[in-house]
């Protein structure tokens, strides 16, 4: 609605004295609407350069040309707090908060005690608080624009998400200034911008619910003041300065410096383990309580999945990293010697082997008699599961290392230069999909969508049956991790050290985690919990709908396979060449 | 279907046992009728009508409505392609009708921009964005007109953009986006970002005193208000079957359900529907201006 200049006071031409000019444009086409606009302006003005207080600016000057009003007001060195709530990586202190809540309830006391009438500030919100170099806050932007917005409807002023119910009904109050600060507050601790959020559901969140770091007599003080009736809130801007200065003593906020995050749990002890002779970075499988795994020993491996113990391994001439699939009685892989394996699952005696012309690294899946898999030749191809005939092969014009997905009577599959393909049964192109660079993740499929990854830093929401994006999610920087679909959620991580949770219906993201390194492996899904390893040694377990840490575990070595979690035991390999067992 | 008709073969075939009287049918031929029953020749399209009246109170439309059809069929499958919006404005001095018509021209130019490629160049190119970030810009395309075009006013939007098998609905306001199915089903699509609506789901008003609630018209999120707008976008698959309709409040705050369903399945066509409906809601006093769109897929 307006802009403002820093200006340079003239009237002291040897010294710099900087000024801050508001402008507001007059665009009312009523003549007559326009001049009440301009006197009801300099009224405010008047009024305005009457208060003395040091959280609020002085008013200089002010004057009128033409359409435009303009106001010229001390200039203030500083940063308001939703820029300081975005610019903060992770929560801003309890203390810090709470200092500069009891600053607010201050100034907003001295401008409803006013004589004759109170002054209503009407627009409490992040944005229209200045914290100056100094630390110490001043409240900007007095209603006085409002003169400006002709024709709005009594009922729509303020700012959604901090304004409260009344506010809509068009009743301004001291207690809706309170309400509005509540919010302020709600905000800056727990970084969720009520403009986001439906109005009035602040109940639904509390704030230690999202920020844990909160104090509980915090939240209790903020519920009070975002209570939905006017006579459950405090009953001045005095009382809830009270009450904030109550919880600052309560939890010694004002005098703590900083409050060391808490780290849950650590020390998991794994059930077993199991050395392999060299990295493990593909996924294990679980199949009649036996666990399969790929090495790059070259070796694949059958272990008892209950305890651990050696069965038997079957040598291949190049590493697996391919996930074996067990399918009557036979498990399938490939393996970076070009070749697709078929050996028993019982003895590891090998059944048939399939040729193609470059090293596998993507998984087999297997569907309607045949098995489905990429190769760095560039083609994804059909195997006869029974006769070990290729069936058909389609050119991917790339490396294929993404994992086939079959859902919808489709094979999904990506490629090395960033087609996302769809193929019928038959080996016919249904559609393509064109990423800005490789696509190495597997999808996740429903009826209606695909949900895919890209090293081009995307996660892609593609409609099922024709390939048009309907939405793309950006991450920190490119995937090679496959999203996992639980309810209307999608989890999945990225190489900018993060695990992510998008609502699958609009893109927009639930929560991140972050971890110490890139995230390659993709996430696994169990009870209410989902399981993902990282770069950084770790193996995470974090409440799916939170996103909150439960535990993890330490591995010492880079994961970069998936979790496979099967009765209440999660397994996963690490580049230390071990695979671990551990309690879910 | 194929399992479900080999199933009942066979229990029939298990059924009769020797006495069978005629031979079961082989697998091809089952495929062969399945695959009669599917015409295949036929092109999939949209067909789409539209009813807009002042109504009987008022003397200004603040309503306004879009329509825009696509059938581009030929050697390569065809996509049908639709545009829908409907907005009812609001605001002092006049401005309610500027904001309406400013955001539906608004929207429509935008997404027409992103497909122009798709739709008119030789290949055809797929816009850069998602549909629903094209939705989404279109909104806050129009949001940036309406706040310079027409300050202190705002617009409700209920926009459909249907590409292939989805429909993306951006919406923001009180208008509405339905589903009618021919069973009779009315299923509302968008959630209304009214007050009373608010007051109604946090449980401080109940269904009864929702419909009497004095300020059912007051809007929590509008286009032209407020700083950032929050659009809800999302998408579905378009329901085949069904029509998906478009309505201002003029409609659906006047017209009950079932007299909407009434006024679909009796009309010949669509265009008669839209009629039919506007009149409906004139009948019954008009109270506020009145648009609505229907569109069906055919094929």
């Amino acid at each position: 609605m307006g802009s403002v200049y820093r200006a340079r006071d003239l009237h002291f031409p040897n010294i710099t004295k900087l000024v801050a000019v508001k402008e507001m444009i007059n665009t009312a086409p009523d003549p007559l609407v326009r001049q009440t606009i301009v006197v009801n302006f300099e009224r405010e003005a008047n009024l305005l350069a009457t208060l003395a207080h040091p959280s609020i600016p002085r008013i200089y000057d002010y004057f009128t040309q033409e359409d435009r009003s303009y106001l010229v007001l001390e200039f203030i060195h500083g940063k308001d707090l939703e820029a300081i709530i975005n610019d903060t990586g992770g929560f801003l202190a309890e203390e810090q908060v709470l200092a500069w809540a009891i600053q607010l309830c201050d100034v907003l006391s001295f401008l409803h005690d006013h004589k004759p009438d109170p002054i209503i500030f009407r627009d409490m919100k992040p944005s229209n608080v200045m914290i100056d170099t100094d630390g110490d806050i001043k409240l900007v932007d007095f209603g006085i624009a409002r003169t400006f917005q002709v024709g709005q409807r009594g009922t729509m002023i303020g700012t959604e998400g901090y304004s409260p119910p009344e506010q809509y009904r068009g009743e301004a109050t001291p207690s809706a200034d309170l309400y509005a600060l509540g919010a302020t507050i709600h905000h800056a601790l727990t970084r969720r911008d009520p403009r986001m959020e439906p109005p009035f559901s602040f109940a639904e969140r509390p704030a230690r619910r999202i920020n844990s770091h909160v104090s509980a007599e915090l939240e209790a003080a903020i519920n009070t003041a975002l209570s939905y009736n006017p006579s459950d809130r405090y009953p001045s801007a005095e009382a809830m300065k009270e009450a904030l200065m109550g919880v600052a003593r309560k939890t010694g906020a004002l005098s703590k410096v900083r409050v060391a995050p808490v780290s849950p749990a650590g020390g998991i002890k794994p059930i077993w383990s199991f050395k392999c002779e060299d990295e493990i970075r593909g996924t294990p499988q679980i199949a009649q309580g036996m666990l399969y795994v790929g090495c790059y020993d070259n070796n694949l491996y059958a272990l008892n999945a209950g305890d651990g113990n050696f069965q038997w391994k079957y040598p291949t001439e190049g590493g697996v990293v391919s996930r074996p699939f067990v399918y009557e009685g036979n498990v399938f892989f490939g393996s970076e010697d070009q070749r697709l394996h078929v050996i028993s699952s019982r003895s590891g005696k090998v059944l048939w082997t399939y040729y193609t012309e470059g090293p596998i690294h993507s998984s087999p899946r297997i569907a309607e008699g045949h098995v489905f898999f990429g190769s760095d030749d560039g083609f994804l191809h059909a195997v006869n599961v029974n006769s070990s005939r290729c069936a058909w092969k389609f050119d991917g014009g790339d490396k294929v290392r993404s994992t086939p997905m079959i859902a919808n009577e489709l094979i999904y599959v990506g490629t090395e230069s960033g087609e996302f393909l769809a193929v019928d049964y038959r080996g016919d192109l249904k559609w393509r999909f064109h990423a800005k660079r490789a696509i190495t993740s597997s999808p996740a499929a429903s009826a209606q969508a695909v949900y895919v990854t890209s090293l081009d830093g995307m996660l892609y929401c593609l409609g099922a049956l024709d390939g048009w994006a309907v939405w793309r999610f950006r991450l920190g920087k490119g995937s090679v991790s496959s999203p996992a679909l639980v309810e209307n959620l999608l989890i999945v991580g990225a190489a900018d050290g993060f695990i992510y949770c998008v609502e699958v219906q609009t893109g927009r993201e639930v929560w991140r985690f972050r971890t110490e390194h890139q995230v390659s492996s993709s996430p696994a899904v169990y009870r209410d919990a989902v399981y993902c390893g990282s770069v950084d040694g770790s193996l995470y377990c974090l409440e799916y709908r939170t996103g909150r840490l439960r535990w993890k575990f330490e591995a010492g070595a880079a994961i970069t396979g998936s979790a496979v979690v099967f009765d209440d035991i999660v397994y996963v390999g690490a580049t230390n060449h071990h695979i671990y067992a551990l309690l879910a | 279907m194929l399992d479900a008709l080999r199933r009942f073969i066979a229990r029939l075939a298990g059924k009769s046992g020797d006495r069978a009287t005629t031979a079961p049918l082989s697998e091809k031929q089952i495929e062969s009728i399945v695959e009669q029953q599917e015409s295949r020749h036929e092109i999939q399209q949209l067909v789409a009508a539209t009813g807009q009246s002042v109504g009987k109170q008022r003397e200004h439309n603040e309503d306004s409505v879009l329509a825009i059809t696509a059938t581009l069929a030929g050697m390569h499958n065809n996509v049908p392609f639709g545009l829908y919006i409907v907005a009812d404005g609001m605001g002092g001095h006049q401005y309610g009708e500027v904001a309406s018509n400013a955001a539906v021209r608004i929207m429509a130019g935008l997404v027409l921009r992103k497909f122009h490629s798709y739709l008119f160049a030789v290949p055809t190119q797929q816009p850069d964005d998602s549909l629903q970030e094209i939705m989404g810009e279109a909104i806050r395309d129009a949001h940036r007109t309406v706040q310079k075009d027409a300050p202190g006013s705002g617009t409700t939007v209920t926009a459909a953009l249907v590409l292939g098998q989805q429909v993306t609905i951006g919406h923001v306001g009180d208008s509405r986006a339905y589903s009618v199915h021919p069973s009779g089903r009315i299923e509302q699509l968008t959630q209304d970002h009214s007050l009373v609506r608010r007051l109604e789901e946090l449980g401080h008003l109940n269904k009864e005193e929702a419909a009497t609630y004095p300020h059912r018209n007051v809007l929590i999120r509008a286009v032209g208000q407020g700083e950032a707008i929050d659009a809800d976008v999302f998408t579905i698959p378009f329901p085949h079957g069904s029509t998906l309709m478009l309505c201002t409040d003029g409609l659906w705050g006047v017209v009950p359900d079932e007299a909407i369903y009434r006024s679909l399945v009796e009309a010949p066509n669509l265009q008669r529907a839209c009629n039919n409906l506007v009149t409906a809601a004139n009948i019954a006093g008009g109270p506020d201006n009145i648009s609505v769109v229907l569109v069906q897929m055919i094929g």
